[in-house]
């Protein structure tokens, strides 16, 4: 016990002082999560188009009037009574649409120059104007059936960027820093001799490799920790549904299981340059395909199912489920049961390949 | 005296090279050995075995009456054991790794900080291990292998790739780790080192030992001729006929003239009393002149 403590120390006094290996463990994937929340989040935040009323259209006027919060999200109205001026704007850019009522037709003018845009504020607004249409058809004729469209988006529940983008870069944060950490400490330590010379001192394997396990956990949960205070800060703005705790264990498991990469990877290699040019071609594709930088679901199909292999595809939607989909703690069972058989068999193979030094 | 080690013809091969070669030696209890050879002797791979890091083809060891492999437990605590190279833990300082060592036996933080004052690094207990030089990262690693007083002490080229300052130093330090009663086992490819420090060396070349014995037998057993030099140009053609008559050869290159005898008397009487000591040397045989014997060839570290 004391020298599994003391090797702890060592290992973890080590590490804190490795600013290469720290930043590329915590700083260098918080990197991403500015660089992809920022990219990701603006685009999603569109604003709201820009219309042009001419006169009084009525139908956009009784609408302000029964909810005046209702379309401030989606249109901004400015009045003008100026139509060549109100056109020449849609025309130069400045306005998605200018829109003009005269009596029962509702015409809107639009510019093809920003079809994304135009095609927003046209939907909406030939929306209210059916609105309209049929409030006056149930004034007119109570009684008629009609249909009523209402729109819930199902897909994701909003999920925001960040939402996905915080387990799936913690995701490969903690297989980065299991497969490394565990990689490097093997290969330096057999190449600097240490490893012989701690196993000529009366102390179990069971000791290093331990002391090895409980330092990859510890820094898998400082991993987490900062990864979700840094994403819960407003300009993020992460919100936990209620069983995140669960992705307690997911995380440690995970990391368990990378480390048994690691290990394979350390088993494996002669020096620390090859042994971390081996864990960037195992890392990288997975991270690539296991939605950790993309949702999966945008994924092309051949590569959703190429996921099915990636140990860290089974890490990521652990952690969605519980973090930001809401699903209770049972769902994350089977993806952590993945996890713990690949781990079990990658680390029996790691043990079976595993050298003291290299003869 | 007790038999601290004791090899009887251990033998490995890696593919063709037959690294070990039959080698047998005993080692007495509180004796300081050497194994002296040129690199790839297979000093290395033999004091491997030795310490139970290598398993050998054939042959027995025995340290301390226990057989070192497989890994055996109950004898590591009882041996030290200094790599080649340095095997430290990684961004450590000096004390920490002490304490980090000390502790894997059970040893306590303020005997590692006596050790690290025996070897005289307290200045440097706060230092990186990186940050070390050559002479002091060698003392802390041999501090490291101290740190549980063993009985034994392996040292595996302890001085290699020091300066001579730092290499003098390491001498007075394992002498005294020697006079403290323990076993000291060290290999070396410097010649001088085996003759100031070990009471009995091994002779190894191309995987066997060719002679052990102190190194003052081994140069007596050689019955070689004494070499006496002088600045050359002091002395006429005729004098160094005179001086030379019939006790010694003579070789003049220039600079230096050397009489080369086995009546080293008769030739520095007769110097001196041309009064031609002027950079006189005398040196009688050494290890080199042990090893040339040996396999007829330059010892060549």
């Amino acid at each position: 016990m004391k020298s599994y403590l003391s090797l702890s120390r060592a290992m973890l006094i080590g590490l804190f002082r490795d600013k290469t290996t720290l930043f590329f463990t915590l700083l260098f994937p918080l990197m991403f999560l500015v660089i992809f929340g920022a990219i990701f989040g603006g685009g999603s935040d569109t604003k709201p188009g820009k219309v042009i009323e001419i006169g009084d259209v009525a139908v956009l006027d009784n609408m302000a009037k029964a909810d005046p919060d209702a379309l401030k999200d989606l249109l901004e109205i400015t009045k003008s009574s100026d139509e060549a001026d109100a056109k020449q704007q849609v025309a130069s850019g400045d306005a998605a649409a200018a829109i003009k009522q005269d009596g029962q037709t509702v015409t809107i003018y639009y510019s093809a120059a920003d079809r994304t845009q135009a095609g927003i504020v046209t939907g909406i607004l030939s929306g209210i104007v059916e609105n309209t249409n049929l409030e006056m058809l149930k004034a007119a004729a109570p009684g008629t059936p009609t249909i009523a469209v209402t729109t819930d988006q199902v897909e994701d529940k909003a999920l925001k960027p960040i939402q996905y983008l915080t387990p799936g870069l913690l995701g490969w944060a903690i297989s980065m820093s299991g497969v490394f950490g565990a990689a490097m400490t093997l290969v330096t330590w057999r190449q600097k001799k240490t490893l012989r010379r701690i196993r000529l001192a009366p102390v179990s394997v069971g000791a290093v490799v331990g002391a090895r396990v409980g330092n990859t956990l510890l820094l898998a949960l400082i991993q987490m920790t900062v990864f979700l205070l840094v994403a819960s800060l407003p300009f993020f703005g992460l919100t936990l549904t209620a069983f995140w705790w669960m992705a307690i264990p997911c995380v440690l498991i995970g990391a368990l299981a990378f480390l048994a990469i690691g290990l394979l990877v350390g088993a494996v290699s002669k020096t620390s340059e090859s042994a971390s040019g081996l864990a960037n071609l195992i890392i990288l594709p997975l991270a690539f395909t296991s939605g950790s930088f993309f949702p999966l679901s945008q994924m092309p199909d051949w590569m959703q199912k190429i996921s099915y292999v990636s140990p860290l595809r089974y890490l990521n939607e652990a952690m969605l489920d519980v973090m930001v989909r809401g699903e209770g703690p049972a769902a994350v069972l089977p993806n952590l049961g993945v996890l713990v058989v690949f781990g079990i068999v990658v680390g029996f193979i790691a043990t079976r390949l595993f050298r003291w030094d290299d003869v | 005296m007790s038999v601290s080690i004791r090899v009887t013809d251990v033998r490995k091969s890696y593919g063709d090279v037959r690294a070990v070669d039959g080698v047998s030696f005993e080692v007495n209890s509180g004796e300081f050995f050497g194994i002296l050879g040129p690199n790839g002797a297979g000093k290395t791979t033999t004091l491997e075995i030795v310490e139970g890091l290598r398993q050998s083809d054939t042959g027995g060891v025995e340290l301390l009456g226990e057989s070192p492999w497989p890994r055996n437990p109950k004898l590591l605590p009882r041996i030290g054991v200094q790599l080649q190279g340095t095997a430290f833990f990684e961004r450590l300082t000096a004390r920490e790794q002490l304490h980090t060592f000390g502790s894997l036996y059970g040893v306590g933080p303020k005997r590692a900080d006596e050790m690290l004052e025996l070897v005289g690094l307290t200045e440097k207990a706060g230092t990186r291990v990186e940050k070390l030089s050559g002479g002091q990262a060698q003392r802390l690693s041999i501090a490291c292998a101290l740190v549980h007083d063993p009985e034994l002490v392996f040292l595996d080229e302890p001085t290699a790739a020091l300066d001579p300052q730092a290499r003098r130093n390491l001498w007075d330090l394992l002498r005294a780790i020697n006079e403290t009663g323990r076993t000291v086992v060290l290999t070396t490819h410097y010649m001088d080192e085996a003759e100031l420090l070990c009471d009995r060396v091994a002779i190894m070349d191309h995987g066997k030992i060719l002679k052990i014995d102190t190194p003052a037998a081994l140069v007596r057993g050689l019955d070689a001729p004494t070499r006496i030099s002088v600045d050359s140009g002091n002395l006429s053609a005729a004098d160094v006929t005179r001086v030379a008559d019939g006790v010694a050869e003579v070789a003049d290159d220039g600079a230096i003239l050397t009489f080369t005898t086995r009546d080293p008397s008769t030739v520095l009487t007769a110097l001196a009393e041309a009064r031609v000591l002027n950079g006189l040397q005398v040196r009688g045989a050494t290890l080199e002149d042990v090893f040339l014997e040996l396999t007829g060839r330059e010892y060549r570290a």
